[in-house]
């Protein structure tokens, strides 16, 4: 008996190898920069219309939110008079790079922070402005801007030193079973990606393209909006946007797409 | 390995009602040799209701991962598990049963969800915690649907 589930097991493995590409192209396609080594964006799990949409500037409908975002830069907003640009100056300048090896580690905080995290600290500190909150217009706009200024650049985050810690509960997280259906994120993202699961075919759940505009959703979400989806969906409590649980698995999930390009806005299902 | 384990030791209630058993009315069931030999609900299932159960997405939802052939006017068979086909001459009854229960118990590493287990779960969501995703009736049915895989 043992023996025979051992077969089907890499039967199913043999299964998925023969299956494991993208949505509508054939096998062995060239992906240029969305590919690195084994690792692939959602870009190339994506239809040919989803990925056209994606790459035109015009057609792009999280452009709108990198825009607004654009004006919320130069926008004077707080008691101490001042925008992000009077510190900051030309975000194509000083934010370049951020959306590619956020999270860090905050040396006041001794903990991660990521991009909403650091918009909200300066907001608070430098701005005396409110917060804003995680999901709202403002912020979606605001961290789709600051991570579109990294567009094309490879993901490289810093996951050794003082991260370290934070890289390893991020990777216990991803690995760590739960909910009423019992699965993993790399039950999904790294056994199945390329795989079905009914109608929707599984990628590898990388994060280079936040906040995505989801076709579903009809606007861009965050990580962290996708995260609590995905624990959703398998009946998982899922954990509070910005939390520590979070921040740390967002670490490791950029690290697994470690050399992808930024896509921000990305364009998804 | 044991030749037969008590996995769930609560009341040996038969569950006729419909819907998810809580924690304290799990129905007791034997493990014999990767098996589980006797109904949950002491009756035999209804193969019609085990069909639906089967394609149901807030129950079964078995197609998100598995195919068979005889459904397939439901569009969308997921590709994450083996075809469902010819499955009755696989195995028996039983072997069925325990591959729905807990498949855990077969395979410690499947993707596959145990579709009438409540412990050993971590943050479930409030409304599903204790609760198992099918009630005996339900995998009853669900078996007896399997056994017409032929
Ligand atoms: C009063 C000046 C000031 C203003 C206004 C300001 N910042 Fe900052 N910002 C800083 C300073 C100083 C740092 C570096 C240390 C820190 O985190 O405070 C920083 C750091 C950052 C970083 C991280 C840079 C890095 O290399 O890691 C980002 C991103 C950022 N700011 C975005 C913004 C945004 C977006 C706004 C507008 C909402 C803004 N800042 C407004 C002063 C400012
Ligand atoms: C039951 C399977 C399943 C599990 C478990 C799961 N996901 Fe997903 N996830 C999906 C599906 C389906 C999608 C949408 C299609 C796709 O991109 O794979 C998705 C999408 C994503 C995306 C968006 C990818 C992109 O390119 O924009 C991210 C990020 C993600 N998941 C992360 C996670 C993380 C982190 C976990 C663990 C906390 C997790 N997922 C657990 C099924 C799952
Ligand atoms: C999340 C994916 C998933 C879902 C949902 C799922 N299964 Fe499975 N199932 C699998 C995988 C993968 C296997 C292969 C064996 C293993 O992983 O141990 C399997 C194996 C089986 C087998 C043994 C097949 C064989 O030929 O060896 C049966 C029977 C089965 N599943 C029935 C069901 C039924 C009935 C349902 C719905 C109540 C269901 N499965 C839901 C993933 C799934």
């Amino acid at each position: 008996m043992k023996f025979f589930w051992r077969d089907i097991t890499l039967a199913v493995a043999t299964l998925s190898v023969a299956v494991g590409v993208g949505a509508s192209s054939a096998n062995a396609a060239d992906w240029g920069p969305y590919q690195v080594e084994d690792r692939r964006s959602g870009y190339t799990y994506m239809t040919d219309e989803s990925r056209a949409m994606q790459v035109d500037t015009f057609q792009n409908p999280g452009m709108l939110w990198v825009e607004e975002g654009a004006d919320l830069w130069t926008t004077v907003d707080g008691k101490a008079g001042k925008s992000c640009s009077t510190c900051h100056g030309d975000a194509a300048e000083s934010m370049k790079g951020i959306g590619a090896r956020y999270p860090v580690v905050d040396e006041g905080m001794g903990k991660l922070k990521n991009v909403e995290q650091q918009i909200n600290s300066c907001r608070g500190k430098n701005m005396e402005a409110a917060p804003y909150k995680w999901e709202s217009k403002e912020m979606l706009s605001l961290t789709s801007y600051v991570n579109h200024q990294s567009l094309g650049l490879p993901v490289s985050v810093k996951v050794d030193g003082a991260a370290a810690p934070f890289f390893e509960k991020g990777k216990a997280f991803y690995y760590e079973r739960r909910g009423q259906l019992d699965m993993s994120c790399s039950q999904c993202h790294e056994d199945n990606a390329g795989n079905m699961v009914r109608a929707n075919i599984l990628s590898e759940g990388q994060i280079n393209g936040f906040p995505t505009y989801r076709l579903k959703w009809q606007k861009p979400g965050s990580t962290h909006r996708r995260f609590r989806g995905c624990n959703k969906q398998v009946r998982s409590t899922p954990f509070g946007y910005g939390s520590d649980e979070y921040v740390n698995l967002e670490l490791y999930v950029k690290w697994r797409g470690r050399g992808l390009p930024v896509e921000t806005p990305a364009v998804r299902n | 390995m044991p030749k037969t384990k008590t996995l769930v030791s609560a009341f040996a209630a038969i569950l006729l009602m419909a819907g998810t058993a809580s924690a304290d009315e799990l129905a007791k069931y034997d493990v014999v040799d990767m098996a589980i030999p006797t109904s949950l609900t002491g009756k035999a299932g209804d193969a019609a209701a085990g069909e639906k159960v089967f394609i149901n997405r807030k129950l079964g939802n078995c197609l998100a991962c598995h195919q068979v052939t005889a459904l397939k006017a439901q569009p969308f068979h997921g590709l994450i598990g083996p075809t469902l086909d010819g499955v009755a001459e696989r195995y028996n009854e039983g072997q069925l049963r325990l591959q729905v229960v807990n498949a855990k118990a077969i395979n410690p590493d499947t993707i596959m969800p145990a579709f009438y287990r409540t412990e050993g779960l971590h943050r479930v969501l409030k409304k599903f915690d204790g609760k198992t995703m099918l009630s005996a009736e339900q995998v009853e049915d669900v078996v007896a649907y399997l056994k017409t895989l032929k």
